[in-house]
């Protein structure tokens, strides 16, 4: 930092509560914590390779293992995506695709990447590793249930590849399955294909519920001495809060899926209306299909903020320590959390102002989700407010964290225009959706990801990922992903529909030509960029350099483990116990630019240490 | 019960208390066992699961366009030749409810360690669950006899059935669930899993506890709760 700025003492970061550090006193009960309440949790050991590796209790075991999973279905919805913009950008030029191909794709895409890639990993890969250690725990509280999610994620996974075999292949009915096209003959995959698609949701819903129990008890009742929830890390906030919203949305989708499954089945009609087929009466009748978009939607759009709010949480700690300084707005970074997940279950229509709903009705859900937009503005002025005056570190996981800004801020934008029934009902099902959706939900969220596997690798493997090839991970993922959605809201503008194999000689297009093929080069670039990662760490797990404890100079507790990878239990012979929330970066006074979250008010008696 | 007494931490009654309990280090709510605070918000997972349930029946009997069957005629049941609506669904939901007083007792002993008393009563809960159990299976049996069926019955709107059949499908199941882990923990009062110190489960190698009766307990008492709602808004409305 420049000579200038450190003159202008006045600059100083205060908060509204300072422990005074002039005084510099200590006494001798300033350290005190209350004993704990919770006996010493009662682990089991696993000691032969099935209990240890396969079915394992360790929590960081089973985190890793969604981790994995969720990767293995993220490649095969990339490898989808590389279809699907071959056939847009060169129709014809893949010759074995048909029509039914590109919506199976469309769906299969869509499904995995919103809920077995990125729900998955972040709940169950990030969530279960991160919550007992951030937290000071042993273990998740039920770790059994917790090896039982995890395999019953692993079967729901089976069952959704499984519809790549079966006769007729996935369903093609698009990621929101609506009826009644979605189990009708002449939707690709109307058989077997929607049926495993419903029976592997419904697992997952099972699942996760196992998993979720886990995370919100060990957050409420597993924390360690000294750590109130006012200083826990915003990742476990956000974590949390997610899963919350996941308790209580999934269930819309189980019921959805449920009754749609009958309806294909049994031969009822919950969602199916008269519907008559080249002249014939088919057997279903009264039925109402807006119903199951409105289950739909219930679980739908909490679903987007079950992804985003763990990406909020987990890119404020990041900046946090990247930056070397304390998160602004602690509290109401916390309250914009807990605020955008109370109000995501009320916004869930804005998904149907094209399914003729009544006028109230849609003015209703814009209001609620144009008022949506004041807390998630507020983080993005506190994320750029931590920023400010900090002591920048240029480093792989800070350059993630400045495109997560980026693109969300840009996603969020685009997402104002939709929330808007008159703005939304032209560009609806154009390309300017698909642009929106893949930046605020598809890229931003990536972004967290891509950083957080660059922070936390240290701590999981011990050693540190190579930083230069981080670098031309990201900017060729950046730089690439801009080019491929930046000019889908061109597109979109212009009125090209999403969803079509092919746009034959639509007048409207010929501008489109150009873009679309432009827009495939660079998603098979970017696609193919996201291989030097996974090269990154096969080269980084033979002869990286070893991290050696807390290479970031955290604070957090997950890195003051008693090794490097944590063990089983985590903390070894004591648990830590907690005085300050995570944030003490940059503490004028303090002789290094972090205080640990464990270090005892005495030890810092001279700084001036915020009082949380 | 009393309070819990948490060691250097005062608790204070009422807002005040569950203020002070929120920002407090540790726990969150105060004395409660892991397993009870997961069961009661697993419980409001499933009541998210009803509702989503019920409100589709709802909206699917107030969008259907054919007329929907009269319940007090379609649920009567013939007495010494006279058909009394709603006799078997009353002497369904008097089992139930009995069999959840049954469970309050048997988690009263438990805490008194009361083994042959918890025991007994936790069996006589899982003998209760069983007979509504019996009940319904005797009553679907009859609409099916009588020509209901999930796609289409004679009465009127096919979604009768259709909503029928699976709303209380899926709380017939969580009562046989139920019942099946009722059998099960009267098995392990009687065998003592939850004395000195508790006995290693068999899955989860977790040590046995009393508390375990009254998280179970609570899963009963929900199920019966449900039951009260899909009494009022099937047989009822």
């Amino acid at each position: 930092m420049s000579e200038e700025f450190n003159n202008k003492s006045g600059y100083q970061a205060q908060s509204s509560e300072v422990i005074s550090g002039t005084s510099g006193t200590t006494s001798p009960d300033m350290d005190y914590v209350r004993p704990a309440e919770n006996p010493e949790q009662d682990l089991y050991h696993g000691h032969t390779f099935l209990t240890k590796w396969v079915f394992c209790q360790d929590a960081k075991v089973i985190g890793v293992q969604y981790f994995l999973t969720a990767v293995f279905t993220g490649i095969v919805g990339l490898i989808l995506s590389w279809l699907m913009r071959l056939q847009l950008g060169f129709p014809g030029l893949a010759g074995f695709m048909t029509a039914e191909h590109y919506y199976q794709f469309v769906t299969m895409h869509g499904m995995i990447m919103v809920v077995y890639f990125l729900t998955a990993l972040f709940l169950g890969g990030f969530g279960n590793y991160l919550i007992p250690l951030m937290v000071g725990a042993r273990d998740m509280v039920f770790p059994y249930v917790n090896m039982l999610s995890f395999w019953m994620f692993f079967v729901a996974v089976a069952v959704l590849m499984a519809s790549f075999f079966v006769p007729g292949g996935p369903t093609g009915s698009g990621w929101t399955l609506y009826p009644p096209q979605a189990i009708l003959e002449g939707t690709p995959g109307s058989g077997a294909g929607i049926l495993l698609m419903l029976i592997s949701l419904s697992l997952f819903v099972i699942g996760f519920t196992m998993g979720g129990l886990n995370y919100l008890i060990t957050i409420l009742q597993a924390r360690t001495r000294g750590m109130t929830l006012m200083r826990m890390p915003l990742t476990i906030w956000g974590i949390f809060t997610a899963t919350v919203l996941a308790m209580l949305a999934f269930p819309a989708l189980l019921v959805s899926s449920i009754m749609m499954t009958l309806d294909k089945v049994l031969g009822t009609s919950f969602f199916m209306p008269t519907i008559l087929k080249a002249g014939e009466v088919l057997e279903y009748g009264g039925g109402s299909p807006i119903l199951f978009q409105h289950l739909f939607w219930f679980f739908g759009h909490p679903e987007v903020y079950i992804v985003a709010l763990p990406a909020f949480g987990i890119v404020s700690d990041l900046i946090s320590v990247h930056a070397r300084k304390n998160i602004f707005g602690y509290r109401m970074m916390v309250w914009a959390i807990v605020g955008i997940g109370a109000l995501s279950f009320f916004v869930w229509a804005h998904h149907m102002y094209v399914s003729g709903m009544n006028p109230w009705f849609g003015f209703f859900f814009a209001s609620t989700t144009l008022i949506i937009a004041v807390p998630t503005a507020m983080k993005v002025y506190n994320w750029i407010l931590t920023l400010w005056r900090g002591n920048i570190r240029i480093n792989t996981v800070m350059l993630w964290c400045l495109g997560f800004i980026v693109t969300f801020v840009n996603g969020g934008i685009t997402g104002i225009f939709l929330g808007n029934v008159s703005v939304d009902v032209p560009l609806s099902d154009t390309y300017f959706v698909v642009a929106h959706f893949h930046m605020v939900m598809g890229i931003a969220p990536l972004m967290v990801i891509m950083g957080a596997v660059y922070h936390w690798f240290p701590l999981v493997a011990g050693r540190m990922l190579h930083e230069g090839l981080g670098k031309w991970h990201f900017w060729i993922t950046f730089l690439g992903a801009y080019s491929i959605y930046f000019p889908m809201h061109y597109l979109g503008f212009i009125g090209v529909p999403r969803r079509y194999f092919e746009m034959y000689d639509s007048p409207y297009m010929t501008s489109g030509v150009g873009l679309n093929e432009f827009i495939s080069l660079a998603a098979f670039i970017v696609g193919a960029a996201q291989f030097i990662l996974i090269y990154n760490i096969i080269k980084t797990l033979k002869t990286g350099k070893s991290a050696g404890k807390n290479p970031w100079k955290a604070n957090s507790l997950e890195w003051h483990t008693s090794t490097v990878p944590p063990e089983h239990g985590n903390f070894g012979e004591k648990l830590p116990v907690v005085h300050r929330w995570a944030y003490d970066y940059s503490v004028p006074g303090a002789k290094e630019d972090f205080i640990p979250q464990t270090t005892p008010p005495s030890e810092v008696a001279h700084t001036e240490v915020e009082k949380t | 019960m009393s309070d819990p007494k948490i060691e250097g931490f005062e608790l204070k009654p009422g807002f005040k208390g569950m203020a002070s309990d929120t920002g407090s280090d540790q726990t969150m709510f105060k004395g409660v066992h892991w397993g009870k605070a997961m069961m009661w918000i697993f419980l409001l997972s499933d009541t998210f699961v009803f509702s989503c349930f019920l409100i589709s029946y709802m909206k699917g009997r107030a969008s259907t366009p054919v007329e929907w069957p009269n319940p007090s005629e379609v649920f009567a049941l013939d007495a010494f030749g006279v058909p009394v609506p709603l006799l078997l669904i009353a002497i369904m939901t008097f089992v139930l409810i009995t069999s959840s007083g049954t469970m309050a007792l048997a988690v009263k002993y438990g805490y008194e360690k009361n083994k042959k008393m918890c025991g007994w009563l936790v069996l006589a809960t899982a003998l209760g669950g069983l007979t509504f159990v019996g009940m319904q299976v005797f009553e679907w049996s009859k609409l099916i006899h009588e020509g209901v069926r999930p796609w289409g019955n004679p009465f009127g709107a096919a979604q009768f059935g259709s909503f029928f059949f699976m709303i209380t499908g899926f709380h017939g199941f969580h009562v046989s669930i139920g019942v099946i882990f009722l059998f099960i923990y009267a098995y392990k009062v009687f065998a003592g899993h939850y004395e000195n110190g508790g006995k290693r489960g068999w899955f989860t190698t977790m040590r046995g506890d009393y508390v375990e009766i009254e998280i179970l307990g609570l899963y009963w008492h929900f199920v019966d709760l449900v039951w009260v709602f899909i009494f009022a808004f099937f047989y009822l409305w």
